[in-house]
């Protein structure tokens, strides 16, 4: 910061191109004021929350089919390993193409960002459980339904919060990217206006919003490793 | 109830072209314990899971007339659960509450781990959990305990104390225990019944009687004498030597 203001100060950088830091505070008082500051919020973390929560609503059952299931392993994990290693951003085109502009394609976006990671590391972690705890239940009589509910979902566990973890973080980055080009509002499309109006102060308000809750993001999604029953996972 | 619990006649397991068990035939009375000592890959751990019913031998029969635990090296705990919530899991089939509960208490005073029970096991040494792991087996009505090495990834002086523990427990709720192990101190000290594999594929070599009631010390002359009569039968100790 003191850096950042002496060089603004001393006019370091061509005027324009890199604002001060009373500039950034300005601009973001100006944001805040015309009610744009929350709207962009609202929307962004609108889009992220639906677009992960479908991701993972149908990602971690069908990495848990991919994980139990040999045959289904080797018949769908390349398929998902291809969508993985595809950017997403590469989807662009076609989430305009097919839903316009506004909430739709960012969403389309983030779940296609989140939902291959998380079939992944849903069937890797399933794929990793010991067998003692499968025969362990066995031998204790636990049925098909109780497998799944009390030895195969409380194993994966903490893997999965990581993976929820990880998983957010790159719908976070997503989402500001397809703002920038569908959106009409959001904090990617605040950062595509100041682009526009040729304001570097409001484009620094943008990037540190958008920082700030990333961090929030994840520091929430930590809070899921406290839970006892998952805390064997992170202190080994 | 009397009568063997477990009766393997001209039991062979073979996996592919590797032949592990051959032709064992071995009958485990009511309330006995037996120790299973050998060669590490001798093929001792097969056997157990044949008993167990994990595994099915390739020709012989294999009678079980009780459903049995199986206590594991290490690990065998979910770490997921509460020590408390490990031991409930041999307690599900019993319906009534009350008796669960005074039955869980007594269980965790028994193994020594009163005030621990909300313990997660990556919160408990490895004696501790192995404690938990009997205790697991011992709740509910099962007669059958089959134990894999159960001490083997514990220290010297703690695998000693747990070998007390195991008599005492055994004392308190009486049970069926068929032992795999290499350590054959262990073996002496705890069964009544010593019996030596060969190497694979695994046959009865030897087997030793120990006649004397439980629990007992491991410098007991005839503990010692059945340590050192094992050990001769491996060649592992000298025929001349008397202990």
């Amino acid at each position: 910061m003191v850096v950042w203001a002496l060089c603004s100060r001393a006019r370091v950088f061509p005027a324009g191109l890199v604002p001060s830091p009373l500039e950034v505070v300005q601009g973001f008082a100006e944001q805040v004021q015309r009610g744009r500051m929350l709207d962009d919020l609202v929307a962004s973390l609108y889009r992220v929350t639906l677009g992960f929560l479908i991701a993972v609503v149908l990602g971690v059952p069908l990495g848990l089919f991919i994980g139990l299931k040999i045959q289904a392993r080797d018949a769908l994990l390349p398929t998902v390993n291809f969508f993985r290693s595809l950017s997403p951003l590469a989807w662009i085109p076609f989430a305009l193409m097919w839903f316009g502009l506004g909430d739709k394609p960012a969403i389309f976006l983030i779940f296609m960002a989140s939902f291959f990671p998380m079939v992944l590391a849903t069937a890797a972690a399933v794929a990793n459980i010991p067998t003692v705890y499968f025969r362990v239940a066995k031998d204790y009589g636990l049925d098909r339904g109780k497998l799944l509910t009390q030895v195969t979902l409380p194993a994966i566990m903490p893997q999965i919060i990581t993976a929820l973890r990880v998983t957010a973080g790159m719908s976070w980055v997503v989402v500001v990217a397809a703002e920038m080009i569908a959106g009409r509002d959001g904090l990617g499309f605040l950062i595509q206006d100041a682009r526009n109006q040729l304001r570097p102060d409001l484009l620094v308000v943008g990037m540190t919003a958008i920082g700030l809750i990333g961090v929030a993001l994840d520091r929430s999604l930590v809070q899921l490793t406290r839970i006892p029953s998952v805390r064997w996972g992170y202190e080994k | 109830m009397s009568g063997p619990i477990l009766k393997l006649n001209g039991v062979c397991k073979s996996f592919g072209a590797v032949e592990v068990i051959r032709s064992l035939s071995l009958k485990v009375e009511r309330g006995e314990f037996v120790a299973l000592v050998g060669p590490s890959g001798c093929g001792k751990t097969t056997l157990l899971n044949l008993m167990s019913g994990y595994d099915y031998p390739t020709e012989g029969t294999l009678e079980r007339f009780e459903p049995g635990h199986m206590i594991y090296q290490e690990d065998g705990l979910f770490p997921w659960r509460t020590a408390a919530q490990n031991i409930e899991l041999g307690l599900q089939f019993v319906p009534d509450r009350v008796a669960r509960e005074r039955d869980l208490s007594e269980m965790l005073s028994l193994i020594g781990l009163n005030g621990f029970g909300d313990h997660y096991p990556h919160q408990l040494s490895g004696g501790m959990r192995q404690r938990v792991e009997l205790a697991r087996a011992l709740v509910g009505g099962n007669n059958l305990l089959l134990m894999d090495e159960p001490f083997s990834a514990l220290d010297y002086i703690t695998r000693l104390r747990m070998r007390w523990e195991l008599s005492r427990m055994l004392k308190e709720r009486p049970r069926t225990v068929v032992l795999v192990t290499h350590d054959i101190e262990e073996a002496a000290q705890l069964a009544d019944r010593v019996i030596v594999l060969t190497d694979r594929p695994a046959q009865i070599r030897r087997e030793q009687r120990i006649g004397l009631t439980r629990p007992r010390d491991l410098t007991h002359g005839e503990v010692v004498r059945a340590i050192h009569d094992v050990l001769a039968e491996m060649g592992l100790e000298g025929p001349g030597r008397k202990p």
